[in-house]
């Protein structure tokens, strides 16, 4: 494994106490998951026991232990987009991409994910391909904004 | 031709353009909606649209006035995103709905030729929206472009920090919070000045303050908008503070899930380093102060104080039992103090303007503005600050203008997973800490969810517990069982499967979870059961007893019918069938196959002519 990505990382936080999460976040940025040779490597270069790193990529919904497609797709079930039918969205990109919540498409094409609420309710339903937030977004318009990705 | 020189000056990243010229100035400022509603609304691209015209020459030209076009956070109305401000010599004018390709007409006809383009107006609905408003802690979010500090001081930025800091002592600030009355606007409602004084009573010499920005509620955005909009409030907010109760760091630990505002603020604190806003002798007095982001990982429970702290600290996010109060034992074992981000952005004001003014704003024991999030199913969804103590119907249809889609009002539901629902006969209730709190639902961090004839009033406790149910850190019992056999009646009642039984079996597991859990989370969750058994007890009974869902939404007892009659065989919703359940020949009236239906309800929206019933 080429750890440069990864010593970059740490240099960036020199002092480790505190930061242990910032750490995974640039870990994960530059692998799209927490490898698991990764987190072994974090473990041996900041003394931070490899359990507690396990227990928190585990414990906190952002880490991934499994690689990611090459787009996160993300369906928000919030409260407003949930009574909008966002649930409606979801069951058509699970079926039109065979794949379900939580999963990777088989090309590795998309990540989906279901995120509660990423605070754009007036927008609602939304779903967030990346970094592109779509708003008042139907099954219909759902399946048309995935052609847009490959 | 009148000779000319025009000048172009570029910020570092080419936001904002300005054009001048030797005749007569006259300033232009172009305002565009850029929080994370407007962006997604294409913000950016009418922003560049403006700003591309604006570098034409010809424009230039013919403008022969300064011009500049910025960003600025949320206006709070993003039913209506993009929405833009063209300011001409002071007055204003608001357009709506504003797209790229609308850009060129407003530039031409408004802003050379000086008639405002009617078509694309503001209407009456922004001006009910936001008549009933009071905005202090958003008075200038929407205003001023939320990455300058300049932009910030020219609304009289950081004049409440200098008052503190250079002409107060910290008592004397924390007795003009307490006076001020305001409480915590993040959920719990703990009168904030009570809050400061303890910490600042706490032994040690060193003390933390915390930001907490993991705004979790989902159907809550007030502090996405703040951090978006105006930054350097939260900062200047948590400098006071940090005055106030003699702390030397703070943190602010924010939602992995807001980008935008993470930029935003980060790009905030190192400008305010910058200008000595933080660091050390701040603002030239001797008070030592700084900030650094801690960002969240996608945990709900990390809202709750003491699980924040420990996520701070490398750990899972699993909260303490209190006491000890952070304010004694908190982060790093040093006394600490939390606020959320509205609490932290409004203590500038009530320092600047004076605590009595703040107390008398609001009413009886809530004091003060409180931001909303009005969502759901209403006309004007989007963020409202009003005076607490507003009657709740004020806030639907006066300023929400209604429910959608003429459909009729059934509840709204306040204060997130932790709050409960209140039906139509409450609706002239005061919004404040005590009257919610009477009705079973609470203030919160001031979600309001609106909910209308269509929604299962099951489905919603149901979807509110699971979401506790995902989120909860599994650390005590009562929280992970209970959650999770809440969550499982619920099902087997909206599947067709209730009994009796199972109304006094979920009253008691709320009531065990209430008294046992040990934060919050567990403590409140059962709150959306139990407001909607108390208010709905007829919608639960309708599932158990008629196997039947009012609202038409619970899959289990639900079916979808063609009207042969209506139908006239276009074949839509046959085509947008997942499981090819429908058949018929064209122009002949279609049969959906019960067996095959899933009952997703694509033939239902799809269908033009309303031939097909839910029943």
């Amino acid at each position: 494994m080429d750890s440069s990505q990864i010593d970059e990382v740490l240099r960036k936080y020199p002092d480790v106490k505190g930061n242990v999460i910032a750490i995974l976040h640039g870990v994960q940025a530059a692998y799209h998951y927490l490898p698991e040779s990764a987190l072994r490597y974090v473990a041996k270069q900041t003394g931070v026991p490899l359990t507690r790193l396990y227990s928190i990529a585990t414990f906190y919904h952002f880490f991934s232990l499994t690689p990611k497609g090459r787009h996160e797709l993300n369906v928000c079930l919030g409260t407003a987009c949930h009574v909008k039918g966002s649930r409606r969205v979801m069951d058509e990109v699970e079926q039109r991409l065979s794949v379900e919540e939580g999963g990777t498409t088989g090309d590795m094409r998309f990540t989906l994910r279901a995120v509660r609420c990423i605070g754009a309710c007036s927008l609602a339903p939304v779903m967030v391909v990346d970094k592109d937030t779509y708003s008042n977004v139907t099954a219909k318009k759902a399946v048309d904004i995935l052609k847009k990705y490959d | 031709m009148t000779k000319q020189r025009s000048v172009l000056t570029a910020k570092k990243d080419g936001k904002t353009v300005r054009t001048s010229s030797r005749a007569k100035a006259k300033e232009t400022t172009v305002r565009v909606c850029m929080g994370t509603g407007g962006i997604a609304a294409g913000g950016e691209e009418v922003l560049n649209s403006f700003l591309d015209l604006f570098s034409k020459k010809a424009i230039k030209g013919a403008v022969k006035k300064r011009s500049a076009a910025h960003k600025v956070g949320c206006r709070g109305f993003c039913a209506k995103d993009v929405l833009v401000d063209v300011i001409i010599d002071g007055k204003t004018t608001t357009y709506q709905l504003v797209k790229p390709s609308m850009v060129e007409r407003i530039v031409n006809e408004h802003i050379i030729a000086g008639i405002p383009v009617q078509d694309f107006l503001i209407g009456a609905d922004y001006e009910a929206f936001h008549g009933k408003q009071q905005k202090i802690v958003l008075e200038d979010c929407g205003r001023i472009d939320p990455e300058s500090l300049d932009a910030y001081l020219a609304v009289s930025g950081y004049r409440a920090a200098q008052k503190a800091l250079t002409g107060m002592a910290p008592d004397a600030v924390i007795r003009e919070v307490k006076n001020a009355g305001i409480r915590g606007r993040g959920g719990a409602g703990f009168p904030t000045g009570l809050k400061w004084e303890f910490c600042r009573r706490s032994e040690g010499q060193l003390k933390y303050i915390i930001c907490n920005a993991d705004e979790g509620d989902p159907g809550a955005f007030m502090d996405r908008a703040v951090l978006e909009g105006n930054p350097h409030a939260v900062i200047e907010g948590m400098i006071i503070g940090a005055f106030a109760i003699g702390a030397s760091d703070g943190f602010v630990y924010i939602r992995a899930e807001y980008p935008l505002a993470i930029d935003r603020l980060s790009r905030a604190i190192d400008d305010a380093r910058e200008r000595g806003y933080l660091g050390r002798n701040i603002i030239g007095s001797d008070v030592h102060f700084d900030i650094s982001i801690k960002l969240g990982a996608g945990a709900f429970v990390c809202g709750e104080e003491t699980a924040l702290i420990s996520s701070i600290e490398d750990n899972i996010g699993e909260p303490k039992p209190k006491p000890p109060f952070p304010a004694q034992k908190g982060l790093w074992g040093k006394p600490t103090n939390i606020n959320n981000v509205e609490t932290w952005a409004t203590i500038p004001k009530i320092i600047d303007r004076g605590a009595s003014w703040f107390a008398s704003i609001g009413s009886g024991q809530s004091k003060g503005t409180k931001i909303f999030s009005l969502v759901g199913k209403i006309n004007h969804t989007g963020l409202v600050e009003v005076p607490l103590g507003i009657p709740l119907r004020q806030i639907i249809y006066d300023i929400g203008g209604g429910i959608a889609d003429n459909k009729a009002f059934k509840a709204v539901q306040t204060g997130g997973p932790s709050g409960g629902c209140i039906p139509a006969a409450h609706l002239d209730t005061p919004v404040d800490y005590e009257s919610l709190a009477a009705l079973g639902s609470i203030v919160g961090s001031g979600g309001m969810v609106v909910l209308d004839e269509d929604t299962c009033m099951v489905d919603v406790a149901k979807f509110f517990v699971s979401f506790c149910l995902d989120e909860s850190c599994g650390q005590c019992t009562p929280c992970r069982e209970g959650t999770r056999m809440i969550v499982k009646i619920l099902d087997e009642i909206t599947n067709g499967l209730g009994t009796e039984d199972h109304i006094p079996l979920l009253e008691e597991l709320c009531e065990v979870m209430k008294e046992t859990s040990l934060c919050g989370l567990g403590k409140t969750a059962p709150n959306p059961v139990l407001s909607t058994l108390r208010y709905f007890r007829d919608e639960y009974d309708a599932h158990i007893r008629e196997r039947r869902c009012p609202a038409g939404v619970c899959r289990a007892l639900i079916t979808f019918m063609i009207d042969g009659v209506r139908c006239t065989g276009c074949g839509a919703c046959a085509r947008i069938c997942p499981q090819k359940a429908i058949e018929g020949e064209r122009k002949k009236p279609h049969v959906i196959l019960q067996k095959k239906c899933i009952k997703c309800g694509a033939c239902y929206e799809t269908c033009k002519f309303s031939s097909i019933a839910k029943t």
